[in-house]
């Protein structure tokens, strides 16, 4: 393997990625794929610091690996729901522009 | 001594009529005493007490005069003052309740029926009750003042008459002296009680330095402990004295304050008898007699007592011929007469002075009381001639004018002004048989009682002071000038008004008293004629006063003073007598004396001299200090001006302006400024921008990232 920090520089670079699509894009799906983004950069940290570790300490080590899964099923959970709600937003407003989400307004 | 028991009784002296007084006092109204009931009750209270002071001097008698003390109650023992309510039993104080109780009794019956048709009485029970609980708690006042056995005790009676004598002047205080409304009684009742107070301020400043110097207030102690500050320091004495005899001159209406006795007439008759004539104003001549020890020791303070006593007498006399009403010409009379006795003790001869205080008693309360019974004969043909008068009017059928006091227009009938008054020898004989016996008692005629006595102090004074002795004797000339003058204006020529037409003679209960006083004027000279053996007062007092010159009768001297009173007798007849005075003609004294009748009549200007010289200036003075220096320095300038002003500004602009607005306010505003702007501009936070929330979050786990990296 090559040295672990090309592979956090990538997960580093793909979440700010992530978090700039969360902040500027304004269509709810994009926001969530952005979140999915931000999700697998994540993911891509745990294995690199799984395999890392399983090289430096020479056992098999598994668990970055199995805690993907548990990431992938957040993620999908958090995913159906969101689009649930955008659903039914979409259903009240007529428009997913995220800009007029604003009715909390204080 | 078996006579303990008469002893004990001492104390009823005072607490007899304290009873009657408190069963007036409690039950009259409860139980609707009539008005024989209220003045039986006072009476017997009176007379109880007489009983009393004979059973005492009973025992002094047959103690052969040895003095008593019966001691009742502590009442003040700080340091070495020791005070008690003792009560002093011997010959001079027996005499003195004898006369007082004596001839108060006599007056309390006779106040029965004098209240009852006195005009201003208008049958109110209340009024009648309040006068002889007022007379009762007079006649307590006066044996606390006789029975006392120091100084102290003696101040606490006279001060009580001083008391009794203002509230029984002043007794129909909401009129003047003929039922009208005004302030005249109660003025009159002022001016005795404040007159008075001013010789009670002497008497304190003599105790006050008789208990310095002295050590104390009883009388055996005071005169134990005299003669020996008399040889360190006489001044002591002679100021002791001296301020004593301010007190006597208020009390017993001497020169410089006798003016409240004239005016004290307002009162009702037998106040003018009891008080003024026959027991307090004799308060003074007591305590002189009292301190005989104390006089003796200074002759100096003597001279002074005797001179104050003589001139008074003479300037009294001599006022009392100027003057119309008959009461007005008792009281000036009983001036003189008491000069006659302050002489006399002045000059030492104590036993004439209290020989001539109980026979003034009894004619000068005799005398009173028939001007009481000749005012009220007055009053009741005054109301038969209304009576008639009204009946002739209403046949008339004219308008009928003010049913009253009214005569002539707006004129108000006075039933004691001698000139209203004429012929009432032959309406009231008994009043008029009585009142010749009075005045030939007091004119000095023998043998009534008046003689002897005057007769007596006239003998000591040609004997050792000259002086006094021409003054008296003037004095005793003018007397019975102006008693003859007023018999011949009052009982003889023709009446002069209608109402001295039908006056009608007084009730019983009024003239029974009077014929045991005139038969005590006529007897009483018994009590110390000037023959070997016969001087049984100067022998009873000497008990007391220790040695008593005892002298024998001067037939020169009787003989001037009688031949004088019979001259001024016979002058005032040929002046007043023989052509009768007719009706509104003028006083037949006034042109011949011009100018000096006139000061006479006008009692020589010496209250509008007391109000020019202190009472105007008095007033002139407390206006002052009141209106400028009170209200317009005090209270306008320090006050509202320097202090209030000054308190408003440093509230005002100081605290207020600029302390409170400006300072507190400020802050307290700024505060809330302050906290509108940060909640304004924290409130931009929640736009509802699901964006901006969303970077919120990222920034803070930056920050929080940051922190723990960089830590």
């Amino acid at each position: 393997m090559i040295s672990i920090n090309y592979y956090i520089i990538l997960s580093a670079i793909l979440f700010t990625i992530g978090a700039m699509g969360v902040l500027i894009r304004r269509n709810p799906l994009i926001i969530f794929m952005s979140i999915e983004l931000m999700l697998n950069a994540a993911n891509l940290a745990f294995v690199a610091f799984g395999r890392s570790w399983e090289i430096t300490s020479g056992k098999p080590f598994y668990t970055g690996q199995i805690f993907v899964f548990f990431v992938i099923a957040v993620a999908a959970a958090e995913v159906a729901v969101g689009l649930a709600l955008i659903v039914e937003i979409f259903k009240t407003k007529k428009n997913i522009n995220i800009d007029e989400m604003n009715s909390l307004k204080g | 001594m078996h006579l303990e028991p008469i002893y004990s009784l001492a104390p009823w002296l005072v607490f007899a009529p304290l009873t009657g007084l408190l069963i007036n006092l409690l039950f009259s109204k409860r139980f609707k005493f009539s008005e024989n009931m209220i003045g039986t009750v006072a009476s017997l209270a009176s007379g109880a007490a007489f009983v009393v002071s004979i059973l005492l001097a009973y025992s002094v008698l047959i103690n052969h005069g040895e003095m008593m003390r019966w001691r009742l109650a502590e009442w003040i023992h700080i340091g070495t003052l020791n005070l008690d309510w003792t009560f002093r039993i011997d010959s001079l104080s027996t005499t003195m309740m004898l006369v007082v109780s004596g001839v108060g009794t006599l007056i309390h019956i006779y106040a029965i029926g004098y209240m009852h048709e006195d005009v201003r009485f208008k049958h109110d029970e209340g009024r009648f009750s309040r006068f002889f609980i007022f007379l009762n708690l007079f006649i307590a006042a006066m044996m606390i003042l006789v029975s006392g056995d120091s100084y102290m005790m003696l101040f606490v009676g006279w001060e009580g008459v001083g008391l009794c004598s203002f509230l029984l002047i002043g007794f129909w205080y909401e009129m003047d002296t003929l039922g009208r409304p005004s302030w005249a009684n109660s003025d009159a009742a002022k001016k005795a009680f404040i007159v008075n107070r001013i010789g009670d301020f002497g008497f304190l400043i003599a105790g006050f330095l008789m208990f310095w110097y002295l050590g104390s207030f009883q009388f055996d102690e005071v005169f134990k402990a005299a003669p020996a500050v008399a040889q360190s320091a006489p001044w002591v004495i002679v100021a002791i004295t001296l301020f004593m005899l301010i007190g006597v001159a208020g009390k017993s209406a001497q020169i410089p304050l006798y003016i409240w006795l004239p005016d004290a007439m307002a009162g009702p008759t037998p106040v003018s008898a009891l008080i003024h004539a026959a027991t307090m104003v004799t308060a003074g001549v007591y305590l002189i007699t009292r301190s005989a020890p104390l006089y003796t020791l200074v002759p100096q303070a003597q001279h002074i007592v005797a001179l104050t006593g003589a001139i008074t007498a003479l300037f009294a006399a001599t006022i009392a011929v100027g003057q119309y009403d008959i009461k007005k010409v008792l009281a000036y009379s009983t001036i003189s007469q008491l000069g006659f006795m302050v002489a006399a003790v002045g000059m030492g001869a104590y036993t004439a002075g209290m020989f001539h205080l109980i026979t003034h008693a009894f004619f000068k309360a005799l005398l009173f009381l028939s001007a009481g019974s000749v005012i009220l004969g007055l009053e009741r043909g005054h109301h038969q001639a209304e009576h008639a008068h009204q009946e002739k009017v209403k046949s008339k059928k004219k308008e009928v004018k003010n049913h009253g006091h009214e005569e002539n227009g707006d004129e108000v009938f006075d039933p004691g002004d001698m000139r209203n008054m004429g012929g009432l020898r032959k309406t009231m004989p008994v009043t008029f048989w009585l009142y010749i016996v009075g005045t030939l008692a007091l004119a000095g005629i023998f043998p009534f009682a008046g003689f002897w006595s005057k007769d007596e102090i006239l003998l000591d004074a040609s004997l050792h002071f000259t002086s006094i002795y021409w003054l008296l004797t003037i004095a005793a000339f003018f007397t019975a000038f102006y008693m003859g003058r007023q018999i011949w204006m009052v009982f003889f020529g023709e009446s002069r008004t209608a109402a001295a037409t039908h006056a009608e003679e007084s009730p019983r209960v009024m003239t029974l008293p009077l014929v045991v006083l005139a038969g005590l004027s006529v007897a009483g000279g018994a009590l110390n004629l000037p023959f070997e053996g016969f001087h049984n007062l100067g022998y009873w007092l000497g008990y007391t006063l220790g040695e008593v010159e005892s002298l024998p009768l001067n037939p020169m001297v009787a003989g001037i003073s009688f031949g004088l009173a019979l001259t001024a007798i016979l002058i005032s007849w040929l002046i007043y007598g023989r052509e009768p005075l007719k009706a509104g003609q003028v006083d037949p004294l006034k042109k011949p004396l011009g100018f000096v009748f006139t000061g006479m009549e006008n009692k020589w200007f010496v209250d509008e001299g007391y109000f020019a010289v202190i009472i105007n200036p008095f007033k002139k003075l407390s206006q002052f200090l009141a209106d400028v220096i009170d209200w317009r320095f005090w209270h306008d300038f320090v006050h509202d001006t320097v202090i209030l002003r000054t308190y408003n500004w440093l509230s005002e602009v100081a605290l207020d302006h600029y302390a409170d607005q400006k300072g507190i306010d400020a802050f307290a505003n700024w505060l809330g400024t302050a906290t509108q702007w940060i909640s304004e501009n924290v409130r931009k936070l929640q736009n509802g921008f699901v964006r901006s929330y969303a970077l919120a979050v990222m920034l803070g786990v930056v920050l929080i990232l940051g922190y723990l990296i960089f830590k």
